[in-house]
């Protein structure tokens, strides 16, 4: 289990790294970071050479990368466009995010694995068949419809949420904006958990817990769920880092004032240290949730632990 | 070779970006490519079953005489050819050009020869909506293609190989998925101003490869276990002919599934981007651009949203019930 561990953390190093530097290469792509600070005019190149070099622009590329991932591990992320730390944009943003994402997995857990379960106890059943089509057509419908439309009909035309949430974004008035984050994973949760489910039903273990007569539900519970549900608990904790750096089309839908709406303004303004700062962190939940899966997958499967 | 696997099916598939829109694919896929006796165990030099006709009967004339009584690729198939038409010659059942608008007109209802009524800016709506086929199907098309072609190639390769270029290659692919996939589009594509599609395809080609390197490379190294691969290298076949001749037919199947799906997925991917306004941008036709434009006045003209987004789903269901009727056929241990 030691060695397992370790030699995930040391995988993930180069990830890191590797991660991070994509991402500030694809920053400096984006366009001259000077651009952006003196307002919708361009700057005259004495100001802007003075401004190229207090921020060390001059130097190489690597220099650059260098000198800001050190300043990371130190804590400083640089200033955002109006002048406040990143950290401080990101004090008030994760939080909030962070909240959305909880609300989403929970969806998942929830609803996707209930409906996994019943429909893989049912298979080929009508409620199997119409739950199937129904996870088809939620995974069809991109993120941002799903949002809109669910906006228009309970914001708009009905009137049971507030169609934009409240800079507090309160767990009440995430529910449905965290619905719509999780629609595609939910589904997919779904169908995971389903066909795992009619996979194992069939494997020699169960047949033996049949045949010694266990009760049908202990069957189910200890034998049949804690084997198929390996894949499911992978797919859902992989899929908190993506939740987190996707929230960006649903809080732009809701206006919720997270990490997505942070780094959209990051963008428009061509604010580098925004950018790069929220997506070092986002890289980092992922990596940290992926190491969390792992070490869960070693808990559940003994196969990997002693391999 | 063999022990590999272990490393493979403990390493989690992480999805990406666009709550979870192109890892669908990847994990959908993971069914086929974990199994050692999975498609690939039904291959040339498997024992053949003969039909009664007498004829041989491979994985894939199988595979194609239950699609073609499978219902929903029947269906699927149907909507993706009148697509596909309507993508090559719009002006077939829409005559008008889409960018003739009349702003008085503009959020205004059905009318006589405007069945879908007008959007915000005065443009039909059902012209706009005929003629935004062309830019989806084109982006899907492509990227798939290019998407397909590239991690391919590298996962065979990788997978056949192993080696050195192996770990730097999963490593590389491991960093991709690291990178959230609508975020990587935002940073990317905002400083370009082209108003062609091709921006976006190479962009969804540099994010995507990474999810087929994977299925690609962990099918061609189960299927590298078969004895028929260890009988041609005993007959003493060049690795270039084992690749090409005996690993990849039996390799493939994995790697056509992921594309399917993958290729609807694409297609709301392009939709996303143009919605986040750094995708195919006004002057070009598109779904993405036109439910984009009527997001803000949905109020008042719930229909221009409502026809580009229902005829957007309609087409990423397609593709995606395609995948998944191809995957049961090529698959028969999920049956």
């Amino acid at each position: 289990m030691g060695r397992y561990v370790v030699r995930r953390l040391l995988q993930m190093v180069p990830v890191f790294f590797g991660a991070t530097l994509l991402i500030f290469l694809m920053v400096n792509v984006m366009g001259d970071p000077i651009a952006g600070l003196c307002g919708d005019r361009a700057c005259d190149t004495a100001t802007a050479a003075q401004l190229r070099r207090e921020f060390g622009l001059d130097k190489p590329l690597w220099r650059q990368y260098a000198t800001y991932l050190g300043n990371v591990f130190t804590g400083d992320f640089g200033t955002a466009f109006n002048g406040r730390p990143v950290l401080e944009l990101m004090a008030s943003a994760f939080p909030v995010t962070l909240r959305l994402t909880v609300v989403a997995i929970l969806f998942e857990i929830v609803v996707g694995i209930t409906l996994g379960v019943v429909t893989g106890l049912r298979r080929g059943r009508p409620v199997d068949t119409s739950v199937l089509v129904l996870t088809l057509v939620v995974i069809a419908v991109p993120t941002f419809v799903t949002g809109l439309l669910l906006q228009l009909l309970l914001g708009v035309r009905w009137g049971w949420i507030r169609p934009s949430v409240s800079p507090d974004a309160t767990l009440g008035e995430l529910i449905v904006p965290g619905l719509v984050l999780a629609s595609v994973s939910l589904a997919y949760v779904t169908r995971l958990t389903r066909t795992s489910l009619v996979e194992n039903r069939r494997s020699d273990y169960i047949r033996t817990a049949v045949a010694k007569g266990l009760p049908r539900r202990r069957i189910v519970v200890r034998h049949l769920l804690r084997n198929s549900l390996i894949p499911v608990v992978t797919f859902i904790g992989t899929d908190i880092g993506a939740l987190m750096g996707g929230a960006i089309v649903t809080e732009r839908i809701f206006n919720i004032h997270g990490v997505g709406y942070q780094l959209y303004q990051g963008i428009l303004r061509q604010n580098t240290q925004t950018v790069v700062g929220f997506v070092t962190v986002l890289v980092l939940v992922f990596l940290a949730a992926n190491l969390l899966v792992d070490l869960l997958y070693a808990v559940l499967d003994p196969r990997i632990r002693h391999a | 070779m063999p022990e590999r696997r272990p490393d493979e099916s403990g390493q989690t598939v992480a999805p990406t970006g666009t709550g979870g829109a192109m890892d669908l694919a990847t994990s959908e896929a993971r069914s086929l490519e974990r199994t050692p006796d999975g498609p690939g165990g039904t291959g040339p030099a498997a024992p053949r079953l003969s039909a009664p006709g007498g004829r041989p009967r491979s994985l894939w004339s199988d595979a194609w005489r239950d699609l073609r009584r499978n219902p929903v690729f029947l269906v699927s198939a149907l909507v993706i050819c009148f697509l596909v038409v309507i993508a090559i010659r719009p002006s077939l059942i829409a005559p008008g050009n889409p960018l003739a608008c009349d702003l008085a007109r503009a959020q205004d209802g059905p009318a006589p020869g405007h069945p879908f009524g007008f959007d915000g800016q005065g443009c039909d709506v059902y012209t706009r909506t005929v003629h935004g086929a062309r830019a989806s199907v084109t982006v899907g098309v492509c990227a798939t293609f290019g998407v397909a072609l590239l991690g391919s190639v590298l996962g065979g390769l990788a997978g056949f190989f192993g080696g050195i270029g192996d770990a730097v290659l999963s490593r590389i692919t491991d960093v991709f998925f690291a990178v959230p996939v609508v975020l990587g589009g935002l940073v990317l594509l905002s400083v370009i101003t082209s108003d062609t599609v091709w921006p976006v395809v190479g962009f969804i080609v540099l994010l995507g490869w990474p999810q087929v390197f994977r299925v690609a490379r962990g099918s061609v190294i189960s299927v590298a276990q078969h004895d028929y691969v260890q009988a041609a290298r005993a007959l003493g076949a060049s690795p270039a002919r084992v690749l090409l001749r005996h690993i990849a037919p039996n390799a493939v199947a994995p790697v056509i599934v992921v594309a399917t799906i993958a290729l609807g997925t694409y297609i709301a991917l392009e939709a996303t981007l143009s919605y986040l306004g750094v995708g195919l941008k006004p002057p070009s036709v598109s779904w993405g651009v036109d439910i984009s434009a009527a997001s803000p006045y949905v109020r008042n003209a719930p229909h221009a949203l409502l026809w580009p987004a229902g005829a957007l789903a309609l087409t990423v269901l397609a593709f995606i019930m395609l995948g998944d009727a191809v995957r049961d056929a090529l698959d028969p241990r999920l049956r």
